[in-house]
């Protein structure tokens, strides 16, 4: 599991892909973001409407087949977006794919490669909850954090590709790390969600709110679609992370002689799985349903930020092995 | 809830005097105290209390903790003499073990038990409880559907309760209308009691697990030397314990460190610990048989009740003091790795004289020799100043003071074991004689003749014991908990009603469905079409 060969070639290939994907995602936002400055309020589809005389190439009767319609611009350029949104999170995949190649051990081993673990688990999903084309617009909304996060991980947090120290050296890095990952990223997704809905539901949405803010917030998916994604992901994100953390626990019982212990990590942890449960209990609670809900959510959402970062970089407890500084 | 208020005590039987006031008072309280359980057991309580413990445990991220790192919280309280204190009054260092943080948990407890208790009982009433009866109009319901089918009531009614498979239905006919009510979904309600009833068992186990468990840390230097036995608190440099534990049952566990060997990069990045130990524990201790185990992080030694972690490393140099008369003494002592990257090291040793060098014991009182200093095991010069290189031994040296006079150590005082005590210094019953560098082998000569040699080093290792009774009633509660999470997170209740009547033209029936989501709405769109495709056997 350990070794301390490193093969520098593969180390490379998975420093360019990291580079790529910044590349490709970056790209994919611009173009993502044209479509949505772009796109004008929601009309029936064009290519519904059939001329008089004509008919549709697949029809059984003859007849004028118009020539097809062409999408329009923004729409292609979306969909351009979209396109290079898969071919950035696959470059992702092979950055961390490669890392792992390259130190011959689970590539989430220090703070750079936890955070694209993370922004590869929260793409992912992403690209579930918004499969519909309807919900392309809110990509944006995913690749702006994601992008930050890769940012400042490449930036501030590359480490050389190298093996683990002893505490890591343990089965159950695979497992805790990537689930409390999958959950942390499935959060991102939901708390941006949240975001949006309550920037959907304020006065910004009014349909005769002025001014380009408020247009563009017109273009977003409606306040319930928005809820509903930051509900369906927070009930999977919660046992996730409540998975995460007990595997956590599990591997402390082995590793530093308790299961529990309060460190800043497991603090942080335990706040922000208290956060979302109370989520899930606003949500059964008149009064609370909708707007402090996504508050809570919100909440949650900063909570995870905070201890992605901060508790990592800033404090000093167990958890402390950014490779950094 | 219900809203009906009981009658008045004294209504129905008037009294008199002291007598009516009292009961009078009774019932105000009685009310009273049903309104708080009412206010304390409601939802909504418990959402806030669960906003205040995330907030409660706030400043236990932030502030350093005295269960975690006391000597940070005193660094704190050095560098913030006016908040500082305040901090410490409102128990802001002790946060999970706080007055407040306390409160809002038990709170917590109270409001989930009296909410969970009435919850299981209509949830086993529920259980019994057959599908409500069809609402007059089905149109209303958020979900509808409605179609013409050919065919008799009943038998219809029959054959699409009998589709209706995995669902909790009845049938009911009145005048040739048939109703089928269907609810499934009864599984969520018994995940989310589950969940919240091992909730509360992990909270019992993690308490027992506090009470009855303790930790004790010892630094076993690793040469094959006596080791330790964990028979009594005495044994260990530290100890933590719960409050039944009086330190007499402690589970006997005794360990020998054969050796120590740390494998590191050449960045000084660790890879791997691991330590040769022999142990006894059990019918071993009887039979003075020692077996062979290999420590190493994340693999704990668990035997006999108890677990033994290898926590920490450092060095233990060892010196020796040769007295004017040519009787020599050595001894090696632990010292604290104060850089954790490059193991540079910091202690102190106390040497007392041989009998018969000095001629009476208050004299001989007076030239016990103390060493202070540093020590790295891989020598990195700055002008004079010893830093270290490297965390392995490659070329350990260290930069010493050397004290004449009383160290201290037969005054019953206690004493760090890594400094001197800076008392007897500035009082001048313990004076600086002499200030070097050493490498190994090198020694220095003081001005009284006594010479003092820095041998080398060893490897120490710092070994936890722990003992927790509770622990695998954490895990296993832990896990029920999730199990009861998933079920009520992933189940739906759902309930759906039939009806059947009779149409105008002969041979043929109406027949209405409608549906209601009472959970989870989302999906509940796709699967009513769904279900009614199914049960009409054509879409409607």
């Amino acid at each position: 599991m350990n070794t301390s060969h490193i093969d520098i070639g593969l180390a490379r290939y998975s420093d360019w892909a990291f580079t790529s994907a910044m590349i490709v995602l970056v790209i994919a936002l611009l173009l993502l973001a044209v479509e949505l400055a772009s796109s004008r309020a929601r009309t029936p589809a064009e290519s519904e409407l059939v001329s008089a005389g004509g008919v549709r190439s697949d029809s059984a009767t003859p007849g004028v087949v118009a020539p097809a319609q062409r999408r329009p611009l923004g729409e292609r350029v979306g969909r351009a977006g979209l396109a290079l949104v898969y071919l950035g999170i696959a470059l992702l995949l092979a950055c961390i794919v490669f890392r792992g190649a390259a130190t011959l051990r689970p590539p989430w081993g220090n703070m750079y490669e936890f955070i694209n673990l993370t922004c590869f688990s929260g793409l992912v999903a992403s690209a579930v909850a918004l499969r519909r084309p309807q919900h392309r617009s809110l990509w944006v909304f995913v690749l702006l954090p994601v992008l930050i996060l890769l940012t400042v991980s490449g930036r501030w947090l590359y480490a050389t590709a190298a093996p683990v120290m002893p505490a890591l050296q343990s089965y159950w890095l695979p497992i805790h790390v990537s689930v409390v990952s999958i959950g942390s990223g499935v959060f991102l997704v939901a708390g941006m969600a949240s975001i949006l809905f309550l920037i959907r539901s304020s006065r910004l949405s009014d349909p005769d709110a002025p001014g380009a803010l408020a247009r563009l917030v017109r273009r977003l998916p409606d306040a319930q679609t928005l809820d509903r994604i930051a509900y369906r992901t927070t009930i999977f994100a919660f046992p996730v992370f409540g998975f995460g953390v007990i595997f956590g626990a599990i591997w402390a019982e082995g590793a530093w002689g308790r299961y529990w212990g309060w460190d800043p990590k497991e603090t942080v942890s335990f706040i922000a799985w208290v956060v979302y449960a109370a989520y899930l209990h606003a949500r059964s609670t008149a009064g609370w349903r909708d707007y402090k809900a996504a508050w809570i959510n919100v909440v949650g959402f900063a909570a995870m930020i905070f201890n992605l970062f901060f508790v990592n970089l800033v404090t000093v407890g167990l958890h402390s092995y950014a490779g950094v500084g | 809830m219900t809203t009906t208020s009981e009658p008045r005590a004294d209504a129905k039987t008037p009294k008199k005097g002291r007598f009516r006031a009292l009961s009078r008072l009774l019932a105000t309280l009685m009310a009273r105290g049903r309104n708080t359980w009412r206010a304390l057991t409601s939802m909504g309580t418990a959402l806030v209390l669960l906003v205040l413990l995330a907030l409660a445990a706030i400043p236990g991220a932030l502030l350093p903790q005295r269960s975690l790192n006391a000597a940070k919280v005193d660094e704190y309280l050095a560098l913030h003499p006016v908040l500082g204190p305040l901090l410490e009054r409102m128990q802001a260092f002790e946060v999970f073990s706080s007055f407040w943080f306390t409160a809002i948990y038990v709170l917590l407890c109270v409001s989930l038990i009296g909410c969970l208790t009435p919850r299981t009982f209509e949830h086993l009433r529920n259980l019994r409880a057959t599908p409500v009866a069809a609402p007059r109009n089905l149109s209303r319901l958020p979900k509808h559907a409605q179609t013409q089918l050919a065919g008799d009531a009943e038998e219809l009614g029959a054959q699409m309760a009998a589709e209706l498979r995995g669902w909790r239905r009845i049938t009911r006919s009145a005048d040739s209308v048939v109703e089928v009510s269907a609810e499934k979904g009864y599984l969520r309600e018994f995940g989310n009691l589950i969940f919240h009833f091992a909730l509360l068992g992990l909270l019992a186990a993690v308490a027992l697990g506090r009470m009855f468990g303790y930790e004790g840390n010892v630094m076993v230097i690793a040469d094959g030397g006596p080791g330790f036995c964990s028979a009594s608190p005495a044994a260990f440099d530290s100890f933590r314990a719960g409050a039944t534990v009086d330190g007499t049952k402690l589970h006997p566990l005794c360990v020998r460190v054969n050796d120590f060997t740390a494998d590191y990069l050449v960045s000084g990045l660790a890879t791997s610990f691991t330590a040769h130990i022999d142990y006894q524990a059990g019918e071993d201790l009887r039979t003075n048989q020692w077996r062979p185990y290999l420590l190493e992080v994340n693999h704990p030694l668990r035997v006999g009740g108890v677990r033994a972690y290898l926590q920490g490393h450092g060095y233990a140099p060892t010196f020796t003091v040769t007295f004017p008369d040519g009787q020599t003494r050595t001894q090696t002592v632990q010292f604290r790795p104060d850089n954790p990257l490059t193991l540079l090291s910091s202690g102190a040793i106390r040497i007392d004289p041989p009998a018969g060098v000095y001629p009476d014991a208050s004299e001989r009182r007076k030239h016990q020799i103390g060493i202070q200093g540093l020590f790295a095991p891989t020598e990195q010069l700055d002008d004079r100043l010893l830093s270290s290189a490297f965390p392995a031994m490659n070329d350990p040296a260290v930069a010493i003071d050397v004290y004449r006079g009383d160290t201290g150590l037969d005054t019953g005082r206690p004493q760090s074991l890594f400094t001197l005590d800076s008392r007897l210094i500035d009082q001048g019953r313990l004076t600086k004689v002499a200030r070097s560098n050493l490498k190994a082998g090198e020694q220095i000569r003081l001005d009284d003749g006594t010479k003092v040699r820095f041998d080398g080093a060893v490897p120490f290792v710092n070994i936890q014991v722990s003992h927790d009774p509770a622990e695998i009633w954490v895990l296993v509660f832990a896990m029920t908990m999730m199990a009861g999470l998933v079920v009520s997170l992933v189940v739906r209740r759902r309930r759906i009603w039939i009806r059947i009547t009779r149409a105008e033209q002969a041979g043929t029936v109406n027949v209405e469905l409608g549906g209601l989501a009472r959970t989870d709405n989302s999906g509940w769109g796709d699967e009513f079409e769904r279900l009614s495709t199914k049960l009409f056997g054509k879409e409607t």
